[in-house]
């Protein structure tokens, strides 16, 4: 436990000071200016339209900030993936990992130790945006989704999941052969979360399937679509007025495998580097 | 006699089609400095590895202090230099040696004050605070050095330790090795530089091609001397006497003997028996000539 800690507290200071860290922030900074500034002009709109009804405002306040939030999923997505892409198949790389893995350290708290440092990151890092994106919508529009006790947690374990996926990969593949792979694995669960909903919409069985399928080779996309679900009035999601009013609900069985597959693989992840030669 | 720190038994590596290590079987004493001598590509990293329990084996096996190679508890007493030492650049020297010294299991005010006293010993202490990546080669092979000491190992490996550092840096490694020896640590160095292994080692073994070929004590004289002579009117009988005679002709002999006391025995032999002696030249057989004639020809690059 004592080595988890020290690899931990040596992974945060390290996450601090690399670069790749700051352009995130940089980015998530940039990204959050022109939600705001997207987000004023909307409200403006839609406050100062005459004959709106209150509930259309909040329909439209609600898409957007939806919207917002979904751009959130995918930067979390991006940074937990690329954040710790290297840290395992990189220091053995150059070596660095010998030094270390010759101390009387158990391999596994060297995985554990970066699989936790990395976990806080990303979510911290997700935190951040997300707060972000629900202050400009509190502020600007006066407004606030529902549901997000049940919705933000299911976004906050989608950045465990690639977190956990990035970091197993790391220990027996090459760092830009396990980018690839993350990445691969998102654009799976993307477009057959998509072929879900659009196969629901249009009650074709077999679409249906295929996103199941897919939620099962790569489960978070349906939990964004599951968190979406939370976030927003009934009148929404029954009537499917936005991409992100699910046709298709994942179920609460999507959301223990996915906290599953970050277990699985922070295990293979353990036992790949176990066995590796360093 | 105590148990050896290191035993190997037919220990043996294999990459794919390639052999890097073949049934290396070594054992290495307490309080020795032992040589493991090869030229690049014999297996020694790689043998060094398993020992460290960085690289399974593919068979055989053996201990380390008492424990079976790859156990943890017994990296608690050990210490490791690897080749080309890359680590967390980002951090300082001291920081860098609190970070190894936690894994050791290291803490609070031990921990600094090791510390502090590794980077007085390796010459650190004005760069200790400064970030490890702005460090001179040498610098950073010192700071290497100070975290494989943090734990006051009972055996250190240093895998080719003063590779790329300027004399007075190899000398600093040389004293830390006799230090160490004289404080009963083992040290297991990996090298192909002779005479850095002369001038520590108290063993060493050669090895090719994954296989231990010879063995040599580097303390007593195991080959002997050579000794050239410049002589008229030796008789064969009156060299031969005192030694292994290698060559005679034209007034030059050349003799190999036991040992330096055997010398004014054969000069006093020699004037006796009436020849003249006009010089005599002993020369230690260098760990160079030995490397060379055991490793072949083959050996030598292009």
């Amino acid at each position: 436990m004592r080595a988890v800690l020290t690899i931990l507290h040596l992974t945060l200071h390290e996450a601090a000071r690399r670069r790749i860290l700051t352009a995130t922030l940089i980015g998530a900074a940039a990204f959050l200016v022109l939600f705001g500034v997207g987000f004023h002009f909307m409200a403006r709109h839609v406050h100062s339209e005459v004959g709106l009804s209150v509930l259309r405002q909040r329909l439209l306040l609600n898409f957007l900030t939806l919207a917002g939030l979904y751009a959130t999923h995918f930067l979390t997505i991006m940074t937990a993936v690329l954040l710790p892409v290297d840290t395992l198949s990189g220091e053995i790389a150059t070596g660095v990992v010998q030094t270390v893995a010759s101390k009387p350290v158990h391999r596994s708290s060297i995985v554990l130790g970066k699989w936790l440092a990395f976990s806080i990151v990303a979510v911290s890092y997700f935190a951040l945006v997300a707060s972000g994106v629900l202050v400009v919508a509190r502020v600007i529009g006066h407004f606030t989704p529902p549901g997000l006790a049940q919705g933000l947690p299911l976004m906050a374990l989608e950045a465990v999941v690639f977190v956990s996926l990035s970091i197993a990969g790391g220990a027996r593949l090459a760092t830009v052969t396990n980018g690839i792979m993350a990445f691969g694995l998102y654009g799976i669960a993307f477009i057959g979360s998509w072929v879900e909903q659009v196969g629901a919409l249009a009650g074709n069985l077999a679409a249906e399937n295929v996103g199941t399928v897919a939620s099962l080779i790569m489960p978070t996309e349906a939990l964004w679509q599951r968190a979406a679900y939370h976030m927003q009035p009934t009148v929404m999601r029954d009537l499917h007025l936005t991409p992100f009013s699910p046709a298709s609900l994942p179920t609460v069985a999507t959301v223990w495998w996915a906290a599953a597959y970050a277990l699985i693989a922070l295990f293979l992840g353990v036992q790949g580097f176990r066995r590796r030669a360093l | 006699m105590t148990a050896p720190v290191i035993e190997t038994r037919r220990l043996r590596k294999r990459f794919g089609d390639k052999l890097a290590v073949a049934d290396l079987s070594v054992a290495v004493q307490p309080g020795e400095v032992f040589g493991f001598l090869g030229p690049n590509g014999a297996g020694k990293t790689t043998s060094l590895k398993m020992l460290l329990g960085l690289i399974a084996p593919t068979s055989g096996g053996g201990t380390l202090l008492g424990r079976p190679i790859g156990d943890r508890a017994a990296r608690a007493r050990v210490g490791f230099l690897p080749e080309h030492f890359r680590f967390q650049d980002w951090l300082t020297g001291r920081e860098l040696l609190r970070f190894h010294g936690r894994l050791y299991g290291l803490s609070g005010h031990a921990l600094d004050e090791k510390a502090d006293a590794l980077l007085r010993r390796v010459d650190l202490v004005d760069a200790a605070d400064r970030a490890i990546k702005g460090y001179s080669k040498g610098m950073t092979q010192r700071v290497g050095l100070a975290q494989a000491l943090l734990n006051d190992p009972l055996v250190v490996f240093l895998d080719e330790p003063t590779s790329g550092l300027d004399p007075l840096g190899r000398l600093l490694v040389r004293d830390v090795i006799h230090e160490l020896k004289a404080r009963g640590t083992s040290v297991f160095l990996n090298s192909h530089l002779l005479g850095e292994v002369e001038a520590t080692c108290d063993r060493v073994v050669f090895v090719k091609q994954g296989r231990v070929v010879h063995e040599l004590a580097l303390g007593t004289e195991p080959s002997g001397l050579e000794v050239e002579l410049r002589v008229d009117g030796a008789r064969p009988e009156v060299l031969a006497a005192h030694g292994t005679l290698l060559a005679s002709e034209n007034g030059h002999a050349r003799l190999r003997v036991e040992r330096e006391g055997a010398l004014p025995e054969l000069a006093a032999a020699l004037v006796h028996s009436g020849a003249r002696l006009y010089s005599m030249t002993p020369h230690k057989r260098s760990l160079e000539a030995t490397f060379l004639e055991v490793m072949g020809e083959d050996q030598r690059p292009g």
